[in-house]
């Protein structure tokens, strides 16, 4: 069987360069890759463009990066949880392209499909629409616009999972597992992060969530935080 | 006069049974804690739940469940977990039977906004906009006017458009209004202690009011 391991984070992206393209998973700070996010930081990689859901907080998640100023370009659904991430847009230093999050997700699914090309009606009669084709569309039984949107191209994808196998595939566990699946199958490298690395045979293939195709290195994580962004509870009884 | 938590109630009752819901920040996650015992509804979230279920009980978060919200929740009996492009997949083919947002701003043929007042520190659409260009059944939730007094009910969106033609109806603090497909804010019902005159005076966008409008049943 093919073996995707390396040894960890540090060799996982050691040839990700200076203004390259990454697909970044996770949903807020739910399902992120705490240890590549980290190597980067160490890395000190500079002029980055980020495609991902959000922009972490000041000191967690892709706000990491941002303190750095190593991030030269955001493109997300929902961003501004973080101060820094406000002074650096609002003083031109951070570009930032915000677009709908199925449109996101989708533009990530195209890339993995390997179809060039989506269309969704999200954004039509907007701000979003701009520049973009418009393509009139009757499809069961209604007629509608559909903007046309481009499959991501980026470098690398790196995503979390909750287990992996030596030969790449991956289970992501609950709601962290968001923009991962996506986001594995879109990058000209994927990088994985696991919280449990097992030999392969161990993970029943009908549970498999990514095939190990779509991911090039796969290494064990060490150390995750998996903050909360938000704690909210209910009184018992 | 409604409140928030009035708002929700109202809201409530055009939930019924069998239904896909999917409920926005604010005011429309209130709607889960007044729909009626009976009324079986499943609620997504658009970050990969179908099923969600109340906050935990202290000490039970788990930090890889959280709604659209990046609030920590639970799961009920029955749910599912699925990626985000799943999760817009059966927005946009409309499996989902009630969407619940809130808004800045609506106009009398249905536009809507609600994601960027510029000048600003401008946050995101998040979902909101494959939500609203899709989805087939849309109810606003808002306060009839702004902090400044000024109707955000208007003959035109003023602020950056979330969607176009797509709020069916609206509930706010004063009334509950649906949009005609010819464009119009009909007036449906007044809030308990609200005159029809007060909800005119509120209300810059064109007011449709055929005969008598009756109060709300909360």
């Amino acid at each position: 069987m093919i073996n995707r391991v390396v040894k960890n984070a540090e060799e996982a992206v050691k040839d990700i360069k200076d203004n390259m393209t990454l697909l970044v998973g996770g949903f807020g700070l739910c399902g992120i890759p705490e240890n590549c996010i980290s190597a980067l930081v160490n890395k000190n990689v500079k002029g980055l463009t980020c495609i991902s859901n959000n922009a972490g907080v000041d000191d967690f998640g892709l706000g990491l990066l941002l303190q750095t100023k190593q991030i030269k370009k955001m493109i997300s659904s929902y961003v501004g949880e973080n101060a820094e991430f406000e002074r650096q847009m609002l003083s031109g230093e951070l570009e930032v392209e915000l677009i709908p999050q199925g449109t996101l997700a989708t533009r990530c699914l195209a890339a993995g499909y390997g179809m060039p090309v989506i269309y969704t009606p999200a954004g039509v009669g907007t701000e979003v629409a701009i520049g973009k084709s418009v393509r009139t569309f009757t499809y069961n039984g209604e007629t509608k616009e559909y903007l046309e949107e481009k499959a991501f191209e980026a470098d690398f994808a790196i995503v979390k999972a909750w287990k992996g196998d030596t030969a790449g595939n991956l289970i992501f566990r609950s709601t962290a597992r968001n923009f991962n699946p996506m986001m594995a199958m879109a990058g000209k490298i994927t990088i994985a992060e696991v919280e449990e690395l097992v030999e392969v045979g161990q993970l029943d293939p009908d549970q498999i969530h990514t095939p190990g195709i779509y991911v090039h290195r796969v290494f064990q994580g060490q150390n995750y935080e998996k903050r909360i962004e938000q704690v909210t509870v209910r009184k018992r009884g | 006069m409604l409140d928030k938590n009035g708002i929700a109630k109202r809201i409530a009752r055009e939930v019924k049974d069998g239904m896909y819901v999917n409920l926005g920040i604010g005011i429309p996650t209130l709607v889960a804690n007044y729909i009626p015992e009976g009324v079986n509804v499943v609620l997504q979230s658009e970050n990969g739940i179908l099923g969600m279920g109340p906050f935990p009980f202290e000490g039970q978060e788990d930090a890889d469940l959280i709604n659209a919200g990046k609030q920590t929740v639970t799961l009920l009996p029955g749910s599912s977990i699925f990626d985000s492009a799943m999760s817009f997949g059966m927005i946009r083919a409309q499996k989902v039977n009630l969407t619940i947002l809130g808004a800045m701003e609506v106009s009398e043929n249905g536009d809507i906004a609600n994601w960027k007042i510029p000048g600003k520190m401008v946050k995101g659409m998040g979902g909101a906009m494959d939500l609203v260009a899709s989805a087939k059944n849309i109810i606003v939730a808002m306060q009839h006017v702004n902090k400044a007094g000024e109707s955000k009910l208007l003959p035109k969106c003023e602020l950056p458009l979330t969607g176009i033609k797509c709020v069916k109806k609206i509930v706010t603090e004063l009334a509950v209004l649906d949009i005609l497909s010819e464009g119009g804010f009909r007036l449906l019902e007044r809030a308990p202690g609200v005159s029809v005159e007060q909800i005119k005076n509120a209300t810059a966008g064109k007011l449709i009011i055929e005969g008598e409008i009756s109060e709300m049943v909360l």
